[in-house]
């Protein structure tokens, strides 16, 4: 291809890209700047709510997967056990079951356990992935021994060494693993939406879709509403972009 | 010692076991079992109906359908979405001005929700109203203004779906082809151009292609787990304050519909439902596991 055709093209592509971003800007500002106020005046609609529930769910979802997931991957990769390899056995075959298939069963624990319209019940069920798991088992077989042993010979526990030592080596990887957990649990809408039934428990997601497929829905308010729920999501993007690459390429399974 | 390293063991894997034990294999497990009861509105029945809830799935129409569904949805977005990223990545590649901004726009969509796309392409892109983009750009080369969405003939509501996904997941899988572009070695280069093969094509068939073969393995599996898991473009883009059309419903809207939605709650059903897509799936799994060995 010449390059005055890939250059047209590559802008071509770029303002398609763009598009949906602008649309819905200026959809938002069709009603003027004060639509913004609306939403969090607006009493019909727990907006306001439904941002500190995500900021919620989707912090302590971040921070629980990467300690939970981070732990048990260590645990499998680096501490010999007789049983291990069952483990990591069972933690394999549950990556193989997809959400299709646990949603339905899920719902049925979290509701017996009295959870529903519950925040355990939007962010316990949601910490344990056998995915990440896996990830980290992956990467720290590749973490250099000669590290732990200088912390076993200073007088460091196995878990003293995870925490003083192999923690804090391994922050890139630990961060990019918290940038996708981070936007993952933003914007899921399925689990949120069986479980919060009631409104105060809201996610921004869930808020937006009852808005959205609302009878007559306020057109102005929801893009002002949806260009507010996307601004924490850009802004761990923007300034994490790095490790989010990164992350998506170490573990895009494509080894 | 070994006592000890037990311990070491599940001091760092035991929060993490007993919660996917909690959470994932025993759900799994009493889902097996609900699936053999009546299980209307409750988590512990009673009344023991053998297969009927498995003959109910099978037999209906509807779960045919959504089998039918992602069918549909996966011949649109998988190929479509293999050849732009990969288009992408290549026209990435060589760029050399801005290179990092530009990656950016490509990529920023993959941090948006699926219900923020949805609302911009059901009330902006693709409204039926005539301003809405597709209906103002049609107008432009003298065409009729569409509905896009509320109609099925033709069922103009698949470029609606397939095009906010496109846009969601390009840049994620071209960030992965990115990285397989730039792992395959400069040497096969010069060696190809040594070899007389000509910039272009025939380097990229020769090349590239062949080191991208991971790359692209990772990419059609990836796209394939997820359109079969598809849920929120489905819901927002097609539901509306009157419920959902009883066509194109996927199967986990299928499923959300009959064991959880507003017609009362039937996990027996949605049970042996889940049931029956697993098998799907590993069914699936096991016959392309074949396929590939034999290729091999």
């Amino acid at each position: 291809m010449s390059r005055v055709l890939r250059s047209v093209v590559l802008v071509m592509a770029l303002v398609l890209f763009a598009l949906p971003f602008v649309m819905l800007l200026r959809t938002a500002l069709s009603g003027g700047w004060s639509v913004f106020a609306d939403l969090f005046t607006d009493s019909d609609v727990p907006f306001a709510r439904s941002l500190v529930n995500s900021s919620l769910v989707a912090v302590a979802q971040t921070v629980g997967q990467v300690v939970l997931c981070s732990l048990a991957g260590y645990g499998l990769a680096r501490v010999p056990y007789r049983h291990a390899g069952k483990v990591l056995g069972v933690v394999v075959a549950t990556l193989m079951v997809p959400t299709a298939v646990t949603f339905v069963p899920s719902f049925v624990v979290v509701s017996s356990l009295g959870w529903l319209s519950d925040f355990r019940g939007l962010i316990i069920p949601g910490l344990f992935s056998a995915l990440n798991v896996f990830l980290f088992r992956q990467y720290f077989l590749d973490f250099p021994g000669e590290l732990e042993e200088a912390g076993r010979l200073d007088g460091l526990s196995r878990w003293g060494v995870f925490w003083r030592i192999v923690a804090p080596n391994s922050a890139p990887f630990l961060a990019a693993i918290a940038v996708i957990s981070f936007i993952g649990s933003w914007n899921q809408l399925l689990w949120p939406l069986i479980i919060a039934q009631d409104s105060s428990t809201w996610t921004v997601q869930v808020a937006l879709s009852s808005l959205l497929t609302d009878q007559n829905p306020k057109v102005a308010l929801l893009f002002a509403g949806a260009a507010v729920s996307i601004v924490p999501i850009v802004l761990v993007f923007v300034v994490l972009q790095r490790h989010l690459v990164r992350g998506v390429t170490e573990t895009g399974l494509t080894g | 010692m070994t006592r000890r390293s037990a311990l070491a063991f599940w001091l760092f894997v035991g929060p993490f076991a007993v919660g996917l034990l909690l959470f994932t294999v025993v759900p799994i497990g009493w889902s097996a079992y609900l699936s053999f009861f009546d299980a209307r509105n409750t988590v512990t029945p009673s009344e023991f109906v053998g297969l009927a809830n498995y003959i109910d799935t099978l037999t209906d129409r509807a779960f045919l359908d959504s089998l039918g569904t992602f069918t549909v949805f996966a011949a649109l977005v998988v190929p479509t979405t293999v050849l732009l990223s990969l288009g992408l990545a290549l026209l990435v590649d060589k760029v050399r001005v801005a290179r990092a901004f530009v990656r950016s726009v490509f990529f920023l969509p993959f941090a948006c929700s699926y219900v923020v796309a949805s609302l911009v392409w059901k009330m902006s892109l693709f409204s039926g109203l005539d301003s809405g983009v597709a209906n103002t750009v049609l107008g432009w080369f003298g065409g009729d203004p569409q509905a896009w969405i509320g109609t099925v003939d033709p069922p103009l509501y698949w470029v609606v779906l397939t095009t906010a996904r496109l846009w969601l997941q390009l840049g994620f899988f071209m960030i992965l082809f990115l990285a397989a572009l730039q792992r395959i070695p400069r040497h096969l280069y010069e060696a190809a151009a040594v070899d007389g093969a000509t910039p272009g094509w025939q380097t990229f068939r020769h090349v590239t292609l062949p080191g991208l073969r991971g790359a692209l393995v990772a990419v059609v599996a990836l796209n394939l787990i997820n359109a079969y898991q598809a849920f929120d473009e489905f819901y927002n883009i097609l539901g509306d304050a009157r419920g959902y059309p009883p066509f194109a419903r996927p199967p986990l809207v299928y499923l959300y519909y009959t064991s959880l939605g507003s017609g009362g709650q039937d996990l027996g059903r949605g049970s042996a439902g889940a049931v029956v897509l697993a098998l799907v799936i590993a069914l699936a799994t096991l016959l392309s596991g074949r396929l590939f060995r034999r290729r091999a």
